[in-house]
């Protein structure tokens, strides 16, 4: 059972998404359960899985019997695992927002479904051709779901998503091409042994395969230049879809990443190609503090928050670059940390729009008396993402931070240390708002809201979801040295020490 | 200059494709023409694929049909599957554009800007 569990994986919530779309014969809201059936068992096989590799180790699984260099190989230690964990307890929590806040017809939920299985077979797999087909089964839900808004301009938004969505993945496989020229090689393992064995990292093969891998792969996770379908996305599509793809969908793109630079590139490639890793991490502290810039120049408060996306993952992305044990565990933690603060933030923004009818920073102005509860948790889930000590995006921060020093990597540190600044500078500004300002909006709009549709209406679940996230991002912190504790177990090989 | 366009001139027609996609995908304002831009630019990653597994003189990669050397099967294979995922990728891109026209009525991306962020 515990071999087969990385397929299965997998494989539940494709068999999931099936099912919604043969129900619609019968049912118009079979959707909802199904999914909530199938996140439960697949919450339960992540949990069992990441249990299983915190005590005996790495899992491995060759699918369909064939041997690893030519089968496809699904591996799972102890990073994959913590992001399986992350993705399976996230979509779970998603559902209970999308029960009231839609949409509901089956086919979202298919699509939410495969959204899933894609997310999770990118986390899983341990061939680089299987993390495209992966990377593009997650682009074409995404793209799906980001289009099933009721208004046409998130049928824009979703076609600019899908363009350059495209063309980051077909970059990514053009690497492929040019890493399975220079090696004869798909496996991720196998390609680390032959590019140590061939000792030719700094190879032009070589050098362009990472090139456009890895510019593919930031396409995706929205570093800065390449960041422009995001907001757009964000900002048009449904409040689910929002919570949900910010949460996840760049994150498992940087989990990826960083797969690619340890178990594929290794820090040995890094180490021998000094070009390689200071032009990742000069495109990390551009993104940290253009997407700054950029956030604290909106005014939609989605807008902001997608635009703080592109900073926050600049400082992953600069984490797991700088590469030594204490800045990828810090970047871990902040990448899963993010997913939770991310997915609540965006979550709390679609309570307090139907509660308030408020969108912009000024319309933000003085509504923490209208909704005290998601206004307090907006609050939390805002301090935790700057990086206030309790909560868990200080301690990702603060060991990126140290990883640093320990490089002495001194322009690194400070730009790490100004991000912070820049990440108070928007969100203190709408805290300050929230709690200080005259109200902008007044009562009759909460009614003019609540009375043109059934849809606007927020229910238990939907707040419940958002203070969940806001207590998470304070108690993961305690799930720290854990994660620690696994990542270090698994990290020595991955970082050659 | 003429011997390598010789030897090498599926590495032409890759570069080529590549270019003529991209650049479609960013100068055509009509969004039909960007899919179809879409399209070429995977197309030559395809070719790129299939000239990697070339070998001079090689046999198709079957057991009996007279013995090696054999044409690498394995990019053949990555190709069908990275094929089928640009199919339905371009059907995705043409549903959303028949959602466009029938909202907005119009396929030109500058009036499309235009209308989207009034």
């Amino acid at each position: 059972m515990i071999e087969q569990l990385p397929v299965l994986l997998v494989v539940l919530p494709i068999v999931g998404g099936a099912v919604p779309l043969v129900a619609s014969l019968v049912s118009d809201r079979a959707g909802w359960p199904v999914a909530t059936l199938t996140l439960v068992g697949q919450v339960g096989l992540a949990g069992l899985l990441a249990w299983t590799v915190s005590t005996s180790g790495t899992v491995s699984y060759a699918v369909g019997g064939f041997a690893a260099p030519y089968g496809i190989e699904l591996v799972v230690d102890g990073l994959s695992g913590a992001v399986a964990v992350l993705v399976a307890v996230v979509s779970l929590g998603v559902l209970a927002y999308a029960r009231q806040a839609g949409p509901h017809s089956n086919t979202f939920y298919g699509l939410f479904l495969l959204l899933v299985a894609g997310l999770t077979g990118m986390t899983v797999t341990g061939d680089v051709f299987n993390l495209y087909v992966f990377l593009e089964i997650t682009g074409l839900a995404a793209y799906g779901l980001v289009a099933s808004g009721r208004d046409a301009s998130a049928a824009v938004a979703a076609l600019k998503y899908l363009i350059i969505g495209t063309v980051g993945a077909s970059l990514y496989l053009l690497g492929v091409g040019y890493l399975l020229a220079a090696t004869g090689t798909l496996n991720m393992a196998d390609l680390a042994t032959k590019l140590g064995e061939m000792a030719a990292y700094d190879s032009t093969l070589v050098l362009t395969a990472f090139g456009l891998m890895v510019g593919g792969l930031t396409v995706k996770v929205a570093l800065f230049p390449l960041h422009t379908w995001q907001p757009d996305a964000y900002a048009n599509a449904p409040d689910t879809v929002s919570a949900f793809i910010s949460a996840l969908v760049s994150t498992v793109s940087a989990y990826a990443l960083a797969r690619l630079l340890f178990s594929v590139f290794t820090v040995e490639f890094l180490t021998a190609v000094p070009v390689a890793r200071w032009a990742l991490v000069g495109l990390a502290c551009v993104s940290i503090v253009a997407g700054s810039a950029l956030a604290v120049s909106q005014d939609s408060v989605q807008r902001m928050l997608a635009y703080s996306s592109v900073s926050q993952f600049g400082l992953v992305v600069a984490g797991f670059a700088i590469a030594t044990p204490l800045a990828v565990v810090g970047a871990t933690v902040h990448l899963l940390g993010h997913a939770v603060m991310k997915g609540g933030l965006f979550a709390a923004t679609g309570v307090i729009e139907r509660k308030t009818g408020a969108t912009t920073v000024n319309g933000y102005a003085g509504m923490a008396s209208r909704v005290p509860l998601p206004a307090f948790s907006f609050a939390v889930l805002s301090l935790a993402m700057v990086g206030v000590p309790p909560a868990v995006g200080f301690v990702g921060k603060w060991y990126i931070v140290l990883g640093a020093v320990n490089a002495e990597n001194w322009p690194v540190v400070v730009v790490l240390l100004a991000s912070t600044l820049l990440t108070l500078a928007y969100f203190a500004r709408l805290v300050e708002r929230l709690y200080f300002a005259e109200p902008t909006i007044h009562a009759e709009a909460d009614e003019t809201t609540v009375a043109d549709g059934s849809g606007q209406a927020v229910s238990f679940g939907m707040v419940a979801v958002i203070v969940v996230a806001a207590a998470l991002a304070v108690a993961l912190t305690a799930a720290v040295p854990e994660l620690q504790r696994v990542l270090e177990e698994t990290l020595p090989p991955l970082l050659n020490q | 200059m003429l011997e390598l366009l010789d030897t090498h001139y599926n590495y032409f027609a890759v570069m080529l494709l590549l270019g003529i996609g991209l650049y479609m995908l960013i100068e055509s304002r009509n969004l039909v023409k960007k899919v179809i831009g879409m399209n070429i630019f995977q197309t030559g990653i395809f070719l790129f694929f299939i000239t990697l597994a070339f070998r001079a003189g090689g046999n198709p990669p079957i057991i009996e049909d007279g013995g090696g050397p054999y044409v690498s099967p394995l990019p053949h294979v990555l190709i069908l599957t990275a094929i089928v995922v640009g199919v339905s990728l371009t059907a995705v891109a043409l549903a959303l554009i028949i959602r466009i026209y029938t909202e907005y009525g119009t396929l030109d991306e500058d009036k499309l800007k235009q209308l989207y962020y009034d």
